[in-house]
């Protein structure tokens, strides 16, 4: 059973979809559903039913074509092209006139054959191999919601009096429009991912959204004070006047703190001593981009290939890669694009025929692609391809020798020659870079760094194989420690190694998003930041409030410590005594 | 009955747009119009239809026109389809 709303505060962890920190009365939003029940028409009632659809067809369009405008006038065309399918799917003659005809001959109610006509499309189009097409599926399934709606005469709810927190199971990007027409603070939602269309509009609007918190809508209730924190993925319901105080200031802070970060899109990341740095940003996905940009990042430091994969059984074909990577590096143009070859195995995208014991020691990242020298050719010619504006880098993951180094080399040499050979163009100078994610790989730092162009740091694995511990087991994840003091010794080596065979270190890991690490990493002489987009800013802020020289003796000190505890106190202090309006863990 | 087969020459394949611009110029002739892919037959001057093709590039479909002016709207449907929808191919 899961726990109902009383006075008592409880904390609830979600996915961080729009950062900020929203705190006031919470309003649960219970989607509505429309059942259908079927009924029998008596000969007389044909035509008033006929009549009713037309209604209800007509209301529809009246909303829908509100929407639009509202969410061309609140966020521009582009925006707005998210509803025209739905618009277009009401405006279906033969759709209509197919649901006509069978009230007539069925003799059954509207409800029930707009229904069961939408449906038979909906089951077509779920189960559709095109992601695009199982797209269009929600939009039908909204469409089919709003004209049951509207047969039975229920107005849209979205009219609110006051501030609130919106918590739904569910929220499709037109209710998220909607309701931004009321007060409204923030939104959580149960279901969701972090790149879906709403949370992107949300973004857009600059509102707070957490997604994927259990349960919430059942145990929270209408009026109950909620803080939705959409930056670390918190939702806190009732709580205690002290965590109210204290996230009513965050808040506070945050607000007069983005003002500022905002005049920091188009400043370099640089130390007031004219040390600069690359400060790239981590992504999955194309709509992210359009955020990235507007951070203020200097490029993408890691592409993560393996999204193509997700829910497919076969790997998607060279033109069909060539068609995502060619989208990234024109729209990022002229800014550069590292896009990491597939990395599956571990925690990720497991292929299903393969059970392993230890899938973390097992066969993942350039194994798997070694072994399937077909596949990570696809892959590598459909980069080149989409490498010539010469604003592309590929990365190898998991590379643990200098031979995979060499092999997937080689590999990239036979791509390159397929495309010779038929007359296609691409960057021959295209930089070829490697993850250091396993402790070997840093100890052999300088031959690897022979063999490349570029070294970029994978923290979050390179921790758990150099600790021994698996973040994702909670009897041991508090070992899993960024600052201990081999992981800081390591990072030395692995950057002084870079450096002395002239190529650039960046590091895309967890940690080089983590401000409390930022003022040691640049001390260490780290060249690239790769970080979530939410972040970008503040670690920005950091280095351009920081000299050069400053920072190496942190990292100088740090280097002396004996303990996570230690190194962690001592830079947290650093950072209160000269960030203090930047929050640290 | 007239028929053609085409190809979805169009990079993009058939998304919203082109969907939308099959339906409007089906809908410009009386003939019925029907388009075939997969075994699957759906209505050509139904955009719900129309939309569950999922047809991608490369992808081969099946024309089929019924009624006084077949020829004329064949012909307009074949050259749309040639063109791309005029969009990047």
């Amino acid at each position: 059973m899961p726990p109902t709303s009383s006075s008592k505060e409880i904390r609830f962890k979600g996915i961080p979809a729009s950062p900020g920190i929203a705190i006031g009365p919470a309003f649960i939003f219970r989607k509505h559903v429309p059942s259908v029940y079927v009924r029998s028409l008596s000969e007389e009632e044909f035509e008033n039913e006929i009549e009713r659809l037309q209604k209800a067809r007509e209301r529809s369009q009246y909303e829908l074509r509100k929407i639009v405008q509202f969410a061309d006038q609140r966020l521009g065309p582009d925006q707005a092209k998210i509803f025209e399918a739905q618009l277009l799917l009401l405006e279906d003659q033969y759709l209509f006139n197919t649901i006509i005809e069978r009230i007539r001959k069925e003799k059954k109610n509207a409800e029930h054959l707009v229904r069961d006509e939408i449906d038979k499309y909906h089951r077509i189009m779920i189960a559709s191999k095109d992601q695009y097409t199982r797209e269009r599926a929600d939009d039908l399934q909204d469409v089919c919601n709003r004209i049951l709606r509207n047969l039975e005469e229920q107005k849209l709810s979205s009219k609110l009096e006051g501030s609130f927190v919106i918590i739904s199971h569910h929220l499709a990007a037109a209710d998220i429009l909607l309701f931004s027409r009321n007060d409204i603070l923030g939104y959580v939602t149960e279901l969701g991912g972090a790149t879906s269309h709403m949370a992107l509009l949300a973004r857009a609007l600059k509102l707070p959204l957490v997604v994927g918190v259990h349960q919430i809508s059942t145990v929270a209730q209408t009026g109950d004070t909620i803080i939705v924190d959409g930056t670390e993925g918190v939702v806190i319901l009732n709580p205690e006047e002290e965590t109210r105080a204290q996230y009513e200031r965050a808040r506070i802070e945050l607000k007069k703190f983005e003002a500022k970060l905002a005049e920091l899109r188009n400043q370099p990341a640089e130390t007031l001593d004219g040390h600069r740095v690359q400060l790239s940003a981590n992504i999955e996905l194309l709509e992210e981009i359009e955020f990235v940009k507007q951070q203020g990042a200097d490029g993408i430091g890691l592409y993560r290939t393996e999204i193509l994969l997700i829910g497919r059984e076969v790997f998607p074909s060279e033109d069909e890669q060539y068609e995502h990577y060619v989208k990234i590096a024109e729209e990022m143009y002229p800014q550069q694009v590292i896009i990491r070859t597939f990395d599956i195995g571990g925690d990720k995208f497991m292929m299903h025929s393969v059970k392993e014991k230890n899938p973390f020691l097992g066969w993942r990242g350039i194994r798997v692609m070694l072994d399937k020298p077909q596949i990570f050719l696809d892959q590598l010619r459909a980069i080149l391809r989409a490498s010539v504006h010469k604003n592309l880098a590929i990365m190898f993951p998991m590379i643990t020798s200098i031979k995979e180094v060499r092999l997937s080399k080689q590999l990239l040499e036979q791509a390159k020659d397929d495309l010779r050979r038929k007359g296609i163009p691409f960057d021959d100078g295209i930089q070829v870079g490697v993850m250091i994610e396993v402790p070997a790989a840093a100890v052999i730092a300088d031959h690897i760094a022979k063999e490349v162009n570029f070294l970029s740091i994978g923290t979050n694995d390179l921790i758990q194989y150099l600790l021994a511990v698996d973040r994702g087991n909670e009897i041991v994840s508090d070992l899993f420690q960024e600052f201990h003091p081999a992981v800081v010794r390591f990072l030395r080596r692995i950057i002084e190694r870079g450096k002395n065979e002239s190529v650039w270190v960046g590091m895309c890991g967890q940690m080089a998003g983590d401000p409390l690490a930022t003022i040691l990493l640049v001390g260490l002489g780290l060249d690239e930041f790769s970080v979530v987009p939410t972040v970008l800013p503040e670690i920005k802020k950091i280095i351009r409030s920081i000299h050069y020289t400053e920072a190496q003796h942190v990292a100088e000190k740090v280097l002396q410590m004996t303990s996570e505890d230690e190194i962690k106190t001592y830079l947290r202090t650093l950072m209160k005594h000269k960030f203090p309006d930047i929050p640290v863990h | 009955m007239i028929q053609r087969e085409v190809t979805i020459r169009n990079k993009a394949g058939l998304h919203t747009r082109p969907a939308a611009a099959i339906v409007k110029l089906a809908a410009k002739y009386k003939a019925d119009f029907f388009i075939e892919k997969d075994n699957m037959e759906i209505n050509g001057k139904s955009i719900i239809g129309v939309m569950t093709l999922a047809a991608e590039q490369g992808s081969k479909l099946l024309l089929k026109f019924d009624g006084v002016d077949e020829e004329e709207a064949c012909k307009a449907m074949v050259d749309l389809f040639e063109r791309g929808f005029d969009e990047p191919m």
